[in-house]
């Protein structure tokens, strides 16, 4: 059993949700992060989805679009990002840790290679935002043997033929995308959101969380009474940018946390 | 007959998307099979490709330019004397009509050169579909007479900011607002990338150019020619050439590649030659990209071949040998610019410019009674901006 599946089994037993938090490595810097990683573990957050900046991340929107070119300006590679990992669990810090990183620096990378780094290091799962499960089942394989977790989406516009595919494939938890299009805050939830995720949840038993456009604290009730927890991403990486010069600003963000958890 | 069921070329190909669009992309494989099997879709096509955009278009024996090359015989097909000055035609008048049996009443487009953009636009406007078209800003400063051909034909120009402010950054902004409005909005995708099914349709659509040429050079010439050759960015006019092609051994593909700078100026766009496989904007193909898995901005004077990426099949075609890839740095392309002005009477577009310089080259290598068919993806119109600039006219 990996960090990730003990967090669910122990926020069930309590009858708790999961509060994920997505940032991007190394924006502003990977120091921050470090310390953004640690103020996270003492706001009580449950699992951190760390992501890897791409050049070109096609499923986000424009806050994460510049933290993610702001990280690669500063040459944040996957290297540095596994070596931050590694020191965080040296250093005693349990948090369930996955990374969120677009198909092609890991296939670059070599799959191989980074899932057997990524073990090493301490991560727990991985989540691939262009990899449907069909295109590549050897990575799959690869994940599993290493004990981890493949986290892959369902959305809207996911039908049950597919639902109960990602439902098979899909391990730690389902990442639930609440609306069509990219991630960003937005005002409200989208108006199916209740009915598609009743439709998920009749077909697995799995966790379901939900991401995309989630920013305040009412919005994360709602979601709270439907599905297993909730991913903000967007909202934290715009406090953390509002935030950017300030010396204070790891404290900022974790009040942002406090706020939203 | 590739691709497979899941949308690969060998090793290249496949959707590798967000979970969003597959739904869309199951529903436009889905809708164009069943379009290929109903006579009134392909009548329908033919209809508007032969009295819209002006099909077929001439297999012109450049006698002026052969002599000049010493090479036996010169072909270009011309796709520059279509409606709207290039190839691009071929593929939207398809696309929109794969749109309407859908019922979409939005559809989106990225451009590089804008010679895609006005396509679309163009078939939009007859059809009375909404138009959106996504168009780095660097683009949209070199190529400004195809905005306002746009704009005129009543699309709205998205300008994008991102990363390198052309063709890719266009196209990932274009894949961002399909994923957001996917279920009223057709994407028509300008090249033979992308995820399944878009390489396939694409390259079916240009395919008229290439079956065709190779109707007309039979006639013609009695033979099939020796060698194709075809500028490449995303790959569509070329692979609209040779995939009609395919199953004739005896005939040789070149496809050209934007050198920009010079290969070794990392400044260019030569995806086949120096790029390695990678998965960009859906598709896994050849990439420029850095040792992390970055992708690296291209460069060149030609902003339809201005592209880190290229079709799948294409990278297929290079992996099992059956075409050969070459570049062509801005340079030299000028020079191929001015020889077809100069000698032919023919003024072309950037992008094939490449494609005639490379001409010159092949000239000295092959036996002087080669047959060849150049394909004169579009027409010169647009590029004066720059060529009045970089020639000093």
């Amino acid at each position: 059993m990996n960090r990730i599946e003990r967090k669910f089994k122990e926020l069930k037993i309590k009858n708790k949700k999961a509060f994920i938090v997505f940032i991007t490595c190394g924006y502003p810097d990977l120091d921050t992060t470090r310390k953004l990683i640690s103020e996270f573990v003492r706001q009580g957050v449950d699992i951190i989805e760390l992501g890897v900046p791409f050049s070109d991340p096609l499923a986000d929107g424009p806050v994460i679009q510049e933290s993610s070119q702001a990280a690669l300006k500063r040459k944040t590679d996957i290297n540095a990002i596994l070596n931050l990992v590694k020191i965080a669990r040296k250093n005693k810090i349990d948090i369930p840790i996955a990374l969120m990183s677009y198909y092609n620096p890991i296939f670059c990378y070599g799959r191989e290679r980074f899932i057997k780094k990524a073990k090493a290091s301490g991560v727990d799962g991985v989540i691939i935002p262009d990899m449907p499960p069909e295109e590549d089942r050897t990575f799959i394989k690869l994940a599993g043997k290493f004990n981890i977790d493949t986290i892959f989406f369902l959305s809207p516009t996911s039908l049950s033929s597919r639902i109960k595919l990602i439902a098979g494939v899909s391990k730690g938890f389902i990442y639930y995308v609440s609306l069509t299009g990219v991630t960003g805050p937005r005002k409200k939830l989208s108006p199916g959101l209740v009915d598609n995720l009743r439709r998920i949840k009749k077909i697995t038993a799995k966790p379901v969380c939900v991401g995309f456009g989630v920013s305040n604290r009412r919005q994360i009730k709602e979601i709270y009474k439907i599905a297993d927890g909730v991913i903000v991403g967007s909202v934290v990486i715009q406090k953390i940018k509002e935030n950017i010069n300030r010396s204070d600003l790891v404290k900022r963000v974790g009040a942002c946390i406090k706020k939203l958890h | 007959m590739l691709p497979n069921k899941k949308g690969y070329f060998g090793e290249f190909g496949g959707r590798f998307v967000p979970e969003t669009l597959i739904y869309a992309l199951n529903e436009l494989e889905s809708e164009y099979k069943s379009a290929l099997a109903d006579k009134k879709f392909i009548q329908q096509l033919d209809y508007y490709l032969k009295e819209y955009a002006g099909r077929p278009t001439p297999l012109y024996l450049a006698k002026t330019l052969s002599k000049y090359l010493g090479i036996y015989k010169i072909y270009i097909k011309r796709e520059d004397l279509l409606h709207t000055g290039a190839h691009k035609i071929n593929n939207t008048l398809g696309q929109v009509l794969l749109a309407l049996r859908m019922k979409k009443t939005r559809i989106i487009a990225e451009t590089g050169a804008g010679q895609h953009g006005v396509a679309t636009a163009t078939v939009a406007a007859m059809f009375g579909l909404k138009c959106d078209i996504y168009m780095g800003t660097e683009d949209i400063v070199r190529q400004r007479l195809n905005v306002f051909r746009m704009k005129l034909l009543g699309a709205k120009v998205i300008a994008v900011e991102t990363g390198s402010k052309t063709l890719k950054d266009a196209t990932t902004e274009a894949l961002r607002d399909w994923v957001t409005n996917v279920r009223s909005t057709h994407y028509i995708i300008g090249s033979v990338v992308g995820p399944h099914p878009y390489p396939m349709i694409v390259r079916d659509f240009q395919s008229v150019l290439g079956k065709e040429a190779r109707q007309q050079i039979l006639k013609k010439e009695k033979r099939l020619p020796d060698y194709l050759v075809a500028c490449v960015g995303g790959g569509s006019n070329a692979m609209g050439l040779f995939h009609p092609f395919f199953n004739d051994k005896g005939v040789k593909f070149i496809g050209v590649e934007a050198a920009g700078f010079g290969l070794a100026s990392g400044k260019h766009a030569a995806t086949l030659v120096l790029g390695r496989p990678g998965v960009l904007h859906g598709s896994k193909s050849d990439l420029l990209e850095d040792k992390f898995g970055q992708v690296k901005i291209a460069h060149s004077i030609a902003a339809g071949l201005d592209y880190p990426g290229v079709g799948p099949e294409h990278a297929y075609y290079k992996s099992i040998g059956r075409a050969k890839y070459v570049a062509v740095n801005d340079q030299q392309a000028l020079v191929g610019f001015s020889l077809l002005s100069e000698i032919e009477g023919i003024i072309p577009a950037l992008e094939p410019a490449h494609a005639i310089f490379y001409l010159k080259k092949l000239a000295k290598k092959i036996k002087k009674n080669s047959l060849i068919i150049l394909c004169l993806s579009g027409r010169g119109d647009k590029d004066l901006d720059i060529v009045i600039q970089r020639l000093k006219i």
